[in-house]
């Protein structure tokens, strides 16, 4: 789960982390008014979404005066914002972050990340902050410092102190930069936190250290434990057939095809997505129905899929294991005449009780297209889709 | 021989009487596996399925001789059990449970690294369908039925699509030493290449099969480690040639998060150390017949 740039500031600076004055607003006059309250003659205007980078999509606007401000938040508010990260549909802002400008003397790049490669968490630091880590590490990779914390002992002061010299931090702001990293450390272990990234943090003129973005993501397995993070969840920023899939106990991701596709298992998910496309065909989700697949659970991951209205044709592939796949037919026979399709429906069942299953749904009445194996069942409905397509054309 | 468990292999349920465990644990048995008990805390001394329930895994070692486990705790409290059967002296341990933290599985990952290497217990999981070796003994929730006992061993990440495997192979009349699934987490008790190292010494396994996906290093880690340590040959299918960058797919490991973690690129690497590619996820099967016929 990934929060705003102001609550995770908001974390931060409970954790003792130095962050510049800043408030919300919800509206252009909200936001002059929190530019009159922070004072001076400099703010930052930023769009409160979930994505990175941007600044290069006009969601972070520096301005001089009040006017400026207002405008700025006019802008931004209500619009969908595209970065490289949100996808072409974007993400709605509703939210604005008005903060005091920074007399800045130098960007830099900090994170913990979780390594999988390690297993352990990496802190990560460069004296060239500003620019993405990907970016960073493709054009210049030397000058990225990497640090494993021992999950045993935690955080070692040696370690933080270490990581601010090579940041090119001078010995004055040792300290402070020592408390800094240990109070995104402490952040990062207390909440389950699986990144957390400030970029940049910046060495003002006057030498203080200060976080002037910051961006956490958090462990979804973890988050029964830390309630308070939850209550920072903001679903106008998650796609909402995912959101009504999570709620329901299915695991969906939305995508640009017109195949809809219904599997039991991640892995047997993205096998049949990638078949689809090698058929000659482009997948409109994955959805995982997981292992006890319910008719009840059936016929919601059917209107789950549907409800995507450019979706063609509909793929069923269940490969049951701990399910039986006369429970699974029951399901989908169960499905298709309460929810009255419109689109041809491919199912392929494999494992316990095939034979049962198949005759079920042969015996349904139903026109429902079936496969024996993968392959046949993704050119089965990469051509059903093909029809529909015509007919539809033709219509 | 096959790896990590046989029909001799002295197995406890964690999590015997629950629902879950109660069924699996019935489904193991029915398949021949040695289930000798099972743990349920607070219920010690009482009989399910017709074997005795311990309060502890320690009593289990002590009584019964237990060597292997199996976890169908719930996620909030598996890691603790998963480092109760290791404290215990369980050899092998298999974490069925979905949805363990992420930081809990690394302090698994380092109490586990705190016992020498010859005493350390092999963790598979978490979020994986378990392990069979086909004929003898299984310790999984998969359909035992839709194994035939051979001399592919198998490795993968995805319960369903390596059922998927099994029954292409079935259907070539070709067989499987162990298949063990190592799950959909992205910290996980046994890599590919852990699992690797296994069928090298194992006399019965002649090929083996990585059933892998996006996300994280640990399919080319397998490959890397295969060309320079390995005879035997390796197939490998890598599934999600369709997944965008940045998005989560199920499992909580599939997430393609930086460079080399699509599964074309790592196609791209595997090829490059000399693994024979399954182009689909259809393929697994006539693609090891293949290699086999060279043999």
């Amino acid at each position: 789960m990934d929060i705003h740039e102001y609550q995770a500031k908001e974390i931060l600076e409970g954790y003792g982390v130095k962050i510049a004055e800043g408030g919300l607003a919800y509206s252009p006059e909200d936001a002059v008014q929190r530019a009159r309250e922070i004072g001076g003659s400099v703010w930052a205007v930023k769009a409160q979404i979930h994505s990175g980078a941007r600044g290069k999509a006009g969601g972070v606007k520096i301005c001089f005066t009040h006017e400026e401000v207002e405008a700025a938040a006019e802008s931004m508010l209500g619009k969908r914002l595209v970065t490289h990260q949100t996808g072409p549909e974007g993400k709605i802002c509703s939210r604005l972050y008005i903060e005091a400008g920074t007399d800045i003397e130098k960007e830099l790049y900090f994170s913990f990340l979780v390594d999988r490669s390690e297993e352990r968490i990496v802190m990560v630091g460069s004296s060239q902050g500003g620019m993405e880590i990907e970016e960073l590490a493709e054009n210049n990779p030397d000058a990225i410092k990497k640090i494993y914390i021992d999950p045993a002992v935690g955080l070692l002061d040696f370690q933080a102190r270490e990581m601010a010299f090579e940041l090119g931090l001078d010995a004055t702001q040792i300290s402070h930069a020592v408390k800094f990293i240990r109070g995104c450390y402490c952040a990062m272990r207390e909440l389950d936190a699986n990144m957390l990234e400030v970029n940049p943090l910046v060495v003002t003129k006057s030498g203080e250290l200060i976080t002037l973005d910051a961006k956490m993501g958090f462990d979804d397995n973890a988050l029964f434990r830390r309630p308070k993070v939850m209550e920072l969840r903001d679903k106008t920023q998650e796609h909402p057939q995912e959101m009504a899939a999570a709620d329901r106990g299915l695991s969906y991701v939305g995508l640009d095809g017109d195949i809809g596709c219904m599997i039991n298992g991640a892995g047997l998910a993205m096998a049949t997505m990638d078949m689809i496309k090698l058929a000659g065909g482009e997948p409109a989700n994955f959805l995982d129905v997981g292992g006890g697949a319910s008719a009840e659970r059936t016929e919601k991951a059917f209107r789950l899929v549907l409800a995507d209205k450019g979706v063609k044709a509909m793929l069923v592939n269940i490969f049951a294991g701990i399910n039986r796949c006369d429970w699974i037919a029951e399901g989908v026979v169960h499905a298709v005449k309460k929810i009255d399709m419109k689109i041809p429906l491919i199912v392929r069942l494999s494992g316990t009780n095939v034979e049962e299953g198949r005759k079920i749904i042969a015996e349904s009445g139903l026109p429902i297209i079936t496969a024996t194996t993968l392959a046949e069942a993704a050119e089965k409905a990469v051509l059903a889709r093909n029809e529909q397509v015509a007919k539809e054309g033709a219509a | 021989m096959a790896i990590l468990i046989n029909k001799d292999t002295r197995m406890i349920v964690q999590g015997f009487t629950g629902k879950i465990g109660t069924f699996h644990a019935q489904d193991m048995m029915n398949y021949g596996s040695n289930v000798v008990g099972g743990v349920t805390p607070g219920k010690g001394g009482q009989t399910h399925l017709d074997r005795p329930v311990f309060n502890t895994v320690r009593e289990s070692v002590e009584q019964e001789g237990a060597e292997a486990s199996i976890i169908f705790v719930p996620p909030a409290f598996a890691a603790d059990s998963i480092m109760e059967a290791a404290e215990a002296g369980i050899k092998y341990c298999v974490s069925i449970t979905d949805g363990i933290p992420t930081q809990d599985m690394m302090k698994v990952k380092q109490f586990l690294r705190k016992f020498p290497k010859k005493d350390r217990m092999i963790l598979t999981g978490p979020n994986c369908a378990g392990t069979i070796t086909p004929g003898q003994a299984m310790l999984g929730i998969m359909p035992g039925h839709i194994y035939q006992s051979g001399i592919v061993g198998v490795v993968g990440r995805s319960g369903t699509l390596g059922y998927e495997a099994a029954d292409q192979m079935r259907e070539l009349g070709i067989g499987i030493s162990t298949s063990v699934g190592i799950g959909g987490d992205p910290i996980n008790g046994s890599s590919h290449r852990d699992i690797f190292e296994k069928f090298e010494e194992d006399d019965e396994t002649k090929l083996i099969l990585m059933i892998g996906e996006i996300g994280g290093p640990q399919e080319v880690e397998a490959g890397v480690y295969a060309a320079k340590h390995m005879n035997k040959p390796v197939v490998a299918y890598i599934a999600g040639l369709t997944a965008p960058k940045g998005r989560r797919m199920g499992h909580a490991g599939a997430i393609i998060s930086s460079a080399g973690e699509s599964a074309a690129e790592k196609v791209e690497m595997l090829q490059d150390l000399g693994v024979t590619i399954a182009p689909t996820p259809s393929a697994m099967g006539e693609t090891i017949a293949k290699v086999l016929a060279k043999m």
